[in-house]
């Protein structure tokens, strides 16, 4: 247990240096389809933010009840009950954007994102490290959804959280808010990403 | 030898190994959850009923006039009266949504749903007055496979349902729809498509009848409704 990561460690770490976006390249299916408009991606970091913290939490809670052979059916049932409980709640308090996350917001239970964090932080350390590895993946998730939105959003349709940014002479690149600008603006970013990494790596 | 001594003091172990008792925190967790979740479904579901059924009050000019002839309507400010019915017919029950203008009926609205390719597809299929013709279709709710089945909810694709005649059965065609009664399926979600088109073909059949007679009983004059003072308006 000792060489386990602090609270503070696994904040910071979900942050950037493992943002499970560009670092694990886990939960790309909402990654490639909610972010053609910055309303939508930060209404699924919410519902990650919510579903992972209240998973870490309860599977932190009972690590030690858990058997080897039954606690990926535990991860899931628990993950299954939160993401059941965002999408009621996005369908009676935010209707019109449940409609247009539409199966987006059920997908989260198989998103890898939750159970590996469950496998890997939760069912081996403290609540509050749980919970703080929560926050800090899911501040991580929600980092990499809007810089990808914000890209395709802007340039798609010269809007930025529905007001307009660019001139009205912009001519909208419409195909930044269909699936192949989702595509486009992930594999760059990727590519920046790693570009900086390995940069840092042969500087230090 | 070895395998008789083992099996006889081991007859409690034989109980723990049980996956039924191993189990037990996996059944302790889904019953939590379950309850936690019946308890959320029925806080909510009111609430998302009203939602739904605002959509659909929202959709009743639309689906009866047509998006352009609604839009013009609702720029004039007029409104349609609607009566919320429920209708059964064929072992079903369905609700009915009849609207007025000028006291008379202008349409109806009807909500039917069924099975998809992956889910439940609820739906909205609007018809004139004496339900001779669809006049509109607007999907509520599906669960289709994302780029594929949910282009049922693309209005380009709903468009081939208006002035459909609703005495004939609609099939959905993988080649290009030549006789009336065709509607061309979407690539890829032939069943998607069937199924639409099989809730429009079954909700019309059940409810064509009523749905005529319940329109000419209201123009009839002999039929003293108190519409009259809410014509003026």
């Amino acid at each position: 247990m000792t060489d386990q990561p602090t609270a503070f460690e696994r904040f910071t770490q979900g942050i950037l240096p493992e943002n499970p976006v560009y670092r694990q390249l886990l939960g790309l299916c909402p990654v490639l389809a909610v972010t053609n408009s910055m309303q939508g991606a930060m209404t699924m970091a919410g519902a990650v933010l919510f579903v992972l913290l209240c998973a870490n939490v309860i599977i932190s809670l009972i690590r030690d009840l858990l058997k080897p052979h039954l606690r990926i059916v535990i991860f899931t049932l628990t993950i299954a009950t939160f993401v059941t409980i965002v999408d009621r709640f996005l369908a009676a308090y935010m209707y019109q954007m449940s409609k247009s996350l539409g199966p987006y917001i059920p997908l989260i239970i198989v998103n890898c994102i939750i159970i590996c964090r469950c496998e890997v932080c939760a069912s081996k350390q403290s609540v509050l490290t749980a919970a703080s590895d929560a926050i800090g993946q899911s501040l991580g998730f929600a980092l990499a959804l809007a810089s990808i939105a914000s890209v395709r959003e802007i340039l798609g349709t010269g809007m930025f959280f529905g007001f307009r940014v660019l001139p009205k002479m912009w001519p909208d690149w419409v195909i930044m808010v269909l699936p192949p600008g989702a595509f486009l603006t992930f594999g760059l970013l990727l590519g920046a990403v790693n570009w900086v990494v390995a940069k840092k790596k042969a500087n230090g | 030898m070895n395998t008789s001594q083992q099996t006889v003091p081991d007859s409690k172990n034989r109980l723990k190994d049980l996956f039924i008792f191993q189990a037990w925190l996996v059944l302790l967790l889904a019953s939590f959850f379950g309850a936690a979740l019946a308890g959320i479904q029925l806080t909510l579901s009111p609430k998302i009923e009203a939602n739904k059924l605002n959509e659909t009050l929202e959709k009743v000019p639309e689906l009866i006039l047509g998006a352009d002839a609604a839009q013009a309507f609702i720029d004039k400010n007029r409104q349609m009266e609607i009566d919320r019915q429920f209708i059964e017919a064929g072992k079903k029950i369905y609700s009915v949504f009849q609207a007025k203008t000028n006291g008379q009926t202008a349409g109806w609205v009807v909500k039917s749903s069924g099975q998809g390719y992956a889910g439940k597809i609820e739906l909205l299929i609007g018809v004139d007055a004496k339900s001779e013709e669809i006049t509109g279709l607007f999907i509520l709710d599906q669960k289709e496979t994302p780029g594929l089945g949910n282009k049922i909810m693309e209005s380009v694709w709903r468009k081939q349902f208006i002035n459909k005649s609703t005495q004939q059965q609609l099939t959905a065609v993988k080649t290009k729809a030549a006789a009336p009664n065709e509607i061309n399926a979407i690539t890829g979600a032939t069943i998607s498509s069937k199924s639409v088109c099989g809730i429009v073909n079954q909700s019309l059949e059940n409810l064509r009848q009523p749905l005529a007679s319940a329109a000419l009983n209201n123009q009839n004059p002999s039929d003293n409704q108190p519409n009259n003072n809410q014509e003026k308006k």
